[in-house]
């Protein structure tokens, strides 16, 4: 057993032994009597009319118990909502189910409930559609020329926002003779999250109650709930989600889904449990993609390596319609875009395009992996163009440690930070200087190792509510029971990141209590009264802030109370070994004990109420700004262009560690997302609007021998922006390796003089360049 | 059709439709709810259970086709430990080294690590990630399921 104080401890978790025995309850695990079963017929058109949806067959097919078209919902479900708000924003109407047209592929036209699963599906593919085939917009560039096919003709054209970001003297930078000035187009392939787990939804609508109980895979119970009540005219005090076991999100789940709110409509109507399990196909095709930019960058530099100044013109894919949060995403982008750089001048445009495809949304780092991607290439550019060490020209770019806090020339205020500092750590560990060493011998011998740099900061603990759509805060509490258990309940909602394990540190440290006594609860809506929800890497850093300072609250109550009985000040009394006692152990009494006082309430101190319950709601005055240093060595395949992960390290620098277990977990996850990004991972449409990465036969998502062994370390340089000091892991691996693998990768092949090359780095594409350079040569 | 056959130790006799999925008779007909599904096309993993001893992806696999066979399931591999027994050693090696974050692949992953051990006792890292390369985890990067296995093995075959 593991002794106090817990916190900084490798913990094990409280969540495991449910998990590793197979006996957690996902939504699929969750049976209730009656339930019946739903699935959707689906568009397999990009973009087409509807002429006719014919359910008649669907509903004769045995075993069927309702179909529902978009005609049937009209007027009365609402539409998938979004959240986002920016200037000049246009929203297209979302129905749940395609009433019109379809705009993607995968797109619901109809739902089929019946008594099983199996009988569903096939009925399904009984709903004959009349399709009337309309030009597809595929590419988002092609979508923005005079004449393009527009999706959504109320809307005028295919442009959904144009976001501009100036501050920069342009004037004095052109006229700059001395100045280089380094183009480049980047692109930022659009991915599929993921999760192991697919979406999926049981409502369950009670007509004698009246009260609608949703049990969904989801990040934000309570947004949702707020959604769903909105959408389906349930009183959203009658209205409960529950955030079960959920196996993954990534952001995906951070989204209210159409199918979400067709699963309340079936079951209002029908006074039954009704379910939504997604396939795998429909949720490469229908749950939320990420990235899919086009940047043109722009780095104006000084012949010594100090960057200037850097424009950005960013085309985002949006995609047909937008969900909760599709248009903000791009926008952290242009937020992130100076990286770890103080450089005075930046102009970022972006602008935001439909095009016939699934919508891009929040994909683990959302915005910010496609900033530091930008700048990350962009410092190499530099180094390149310079003939200078890469490590040197980021060096030569940090704000110093004491420079902090520091606003930027993008108006973002960094927090706390020592970027030269991880950098040398990481750089110490890879052996840097002999490494370049090797890939001089090396290269001489034709073989072709890359060392790839990447120093990131990442913009979470989400957030101000000033700066958030719809609230930063989250929500805590602290209750204990006579028995002297503890009960947590967070507004956020953990689906794999461990926090009943960190928030019961919190306050077991707090207590002085043992981790066994303290329980922690999230999830659902009627247990925990308000939420947030866990993205953004903000459950520790806001939501452990909250239950620490519910955990405050309560123990200045409880030291009153022990106060009043030993006859000494409040203040002199500290909890530690289940006791509250004075500095120096002569008074004491046990904790169990002023538990009994509290709630049983027989001499309490005046103006003190029985029980001890307490919340928070945390408001953080800012965002947290991690930061880190990785290096990844590859080596390429001259015959075949395939890229072998020969080492990575990193040194990833979140603040406060509460559980550094924890804290590898997050960063190696996170590692091999964006790994799979540089190397691996496309999501493909066709020019027709077709996915042609449809399964996970198709789609590669990497697999355990695929990578090499990650070492990690850590910085620890606190935020003040909460007590804890803790900033925040959950997206910084993703954040930081995508660049440093593709940086890798063309720094092996500089012998073939190359300056770029889009992601992923296949070995088809690889090849051809050495190929062509062999043939040629 | 009826088939019958053993799940965790456990005779069952169902009557069941002959295109009835494994996993769906494990989940919906059994109750066994621990074997997940991730894919519907055997690339996941998810779904891996042992029949006669051999892991296989029960997504691709008919109930009818298991008739007669032995089968187990992640519910089955430390039966007693939800009433003061012991763990498995792969799931206390999972336990240890946090070799899961959502836990929807675990029970497959763990089951694959089974056969795996079976078959080579004190695997190296590289030989586990081959091992384990017909199971996805989009959580841990893997690192930590290899040392959750590496944990497993030293104490099921500490002389291997």
């Amino acid at each position: 057993m593991a002794t106090a104080p817990l916190l900084g401890q490798r913990i094990k978790r409280k969540e495991d032994p449910r998990l590793i025995q197979g006996r957690a309850h996902y939504v699929d695990d969750i049976k209730l009597d009656g339930t019946l079963h739903m699935t959707f017929a689906r568009s397999v058109y990009a973009h087409a009319r509807l002429k006719s949806v014919d359910i008649s067959a669907a509903q004769a097919a045995p075993g069927v118990v309702a179909v529902y078209t978009g005609q049937d919902i009209k007027g009365q479900l609402g539409f998938v909502p979004c959240a986002a708000g920016i200037e000049g924003l246009k929203v297209p109407d979302h129905p749940c189910l395609a009433t019109e047209k379809v705009c993607y592929v995968g797109e619901p036209v109809a739902a089929v409930v019946a008594r099983d699963r199996y009988v569903a599906r096939d009925a399904a593919d009984l709903v004959e559609v009349d399709y009337e085939p309309l030009p597809a917009v595929v590419d988002p560039e092609k979508a923005l020329a005079p004449g393009a096919t527009v999706i959504h003709p109320k809307l005028g054209n295919n442009m959904a926002f144009v976001a501009t970001l100036d501050h920069g003297d342009w004037k004095a930078l052109d006229a700059d003779k001395s100045l280089k000035v380094i183009k480049q187009r980047l692109i930022n392939q659009r991915l599929a999250p993921i999760s192991m787990e697919t979406r999926g939804a049981i409502a369950s609508y009670s007509p004698g109650e009246d009260t609608l109980t949703v049990w969904s895979s989801t990040q934000i119970p309570h947004i949702l709930k707020t959604q769903l009540a909105i959408m389906s005219g349930v009183d959203e005090a009658r209205c409960r989600v529950i955030a079960p076991e959920v196996g993954g999100g990534f952001g995906s789940k951070l989204n209210v889904y159409g199918e979400e709110g067709v699963a309340c409509f079936a079951s209002k109507k029908l006074g039954k449990p009704v379910k939504w399990i997604e396939g795998r196909r429909e949720n490469i095709l229908g749950t939320i993609h990420g990235r899919d930019q086009i940047n043109d960058v722009e780095v104006y530099v000084q012949p010594d390596g100090k960057v200037v100044g850097l424009k950005c013109r960013t085309i985002a894919d949006l995609g047909a319609y937008h969900q909760l949060l599709t248009p903000a995403i791009p926008t952290f982008t242009a937020l992130m875009i100076l990286g770890c750089y103080n450089i005075p001048n930046v102009f970022v445009e972006t602008t935001g395009v439909f095009t016939n495809k699934m919508a891009t949304d929040a994909y683990r780092g959302a915005g910010r992996p496609e900033a530091t991607y930008i700048i990350e290439r962009a410092m190499d550019l530099v180094a390149q163009e310079l003939n200078m060490d890469p490590a040197d020209v980021r060096m030569k770019n940090y704000p110093a440690p004491k420079d902090f806090p520091l606003t930027l020339a993008t108006g973002v205020t960094y927090d706390t930070a020592n970027y030269p500092k991880t950098l040398k750590k990481v750089l110490k560990a890879a052996g840097y200087a002999k490494l370049r060493k090797e890939q001089e011998r090396l290269r001489k011998k034709g073989k072709y190792l890359g060392i790839g740099l990447s120093t990131y900061v990442e913009i979470c603990a989400m957030g101000p509510s000033s700066r958030m759509p719809a609230g930063g805060w989250e929500y805590g509490s602290v209750r204990i029971d006579p028995t002297g258990k503890v009960t947590v309940l967070s507004g956020t909602s953990p689906h794999g990141q461990g926090e009943e394990t960190s928030f019961a540190q919190i306050v077991a440290d707090g207590f002085g209590i043992p981790f066994d006594d303290v329980t922690v609860f999230h999830g659902d809506t009627f247990q925990v009264p308000m939420g947030i929800g866990t993205f953004g890497s903000r459950t520790t850093a806001v939501g452990g802030t909250a239950i620490y300072q519910a955990v405050e609250k309560l123990k200045k109550k409880m030291a009153r109370i022990a106060a009043h009985k030993l006859g000494v000040k409040p203040s002199e009394l500290r909890f530690s070994d289940s006791k509250i006692q004075t500095a120096d152990a002569a008074n004491s009494v046990s904790f169990g004990e002023i538990v009994g006082e509290a709630i049983f309430a027989k001499q309490l101190p005046p103006g003190i109420e029985p029980g001890l319950t307490e919340q928070c709601v945390f408001e953080p005055a800012n965002f947290t700004f991690p930061f880190g240093a990785h290096v990844c060595v590859t080596e390429i395949d001259g015959d075949t262009g395939e890229v072998h992960l020969r080492n990575y390290f990193a040194v990833d620098d979140c603040g406060r560690i509460l559980n550094p277990m924890l804290v590898d977990g997050q960063v190696h996850g996170g590692l091999a997302q964006g790994i799979g990004q540089a190397l691996w991972e496309e999501l493909v449409y066709d020019e027709t609007g077709q996915v042609t990465t449809g399964t996970l036969m198709d789609y590669a998502i990497p697999r355990a021998h695929q990578f090499c062994w990650f070492d990690n370390e850590a910085t620890e340089t606190r935020t003040p922006v909460n007590p804890l000091g803790a900033k925040g892991i959950g997206e910084a691996g993703t954040i930081g390796s995508t660049p440093a693998v593709v940086n890798s990768v063309i720094d092996a092949l500089q012998p073939f003089g190359v300056r770029h090359i889009d992601m992923p780095l296949k070995p088809e594409k690889i090849w051809r360049i050495i190929h062509a350079q062999r043939a040629g040569g | 059709m009826k088939i019958r056959l053993k799940v965790n130790g456990a005779l069952r006799e169902d009557e069941v439709e002959p295109r009835l999925l494994l996993v769906h008779y494990l989940r919906d007909v059994a109750g066994l709810t621990g074997t997940h599904i991730g894919c519907e096309t055997s690339i996941c993993g998810a779904c891996t259970v042992l029949v006669n001893g051999e892991a296989v992806k029960s997504c691709t696999l008919f109930a009818v086709q298991a008739d007669g066979a032995d089968i187990k399931t992640i519910e089955g591999l430390a039966p007693d430990a939800t009433t003061g027994g012991q763990l498995h050693p792969l799931q206390q090696g999972f336990w240890e080294e946090h070799g899961l974050q959502c836990g929807f692949c675990t029970p497959g992953m763990i089951i694959a690590a089974q056969q795996l051990l079976s078959r080579n006792p004190r695997p190296t890292r590289e030989e586990i990630r081959k091992g384990l390369e017909g199971n996805l985890c989009r959580c841990t990067g893997y690192q930590h399921i290899v040392k959750a296995v590496e944990h497993a093995a030293a104490r099921m075959n500490p002389q291997a």
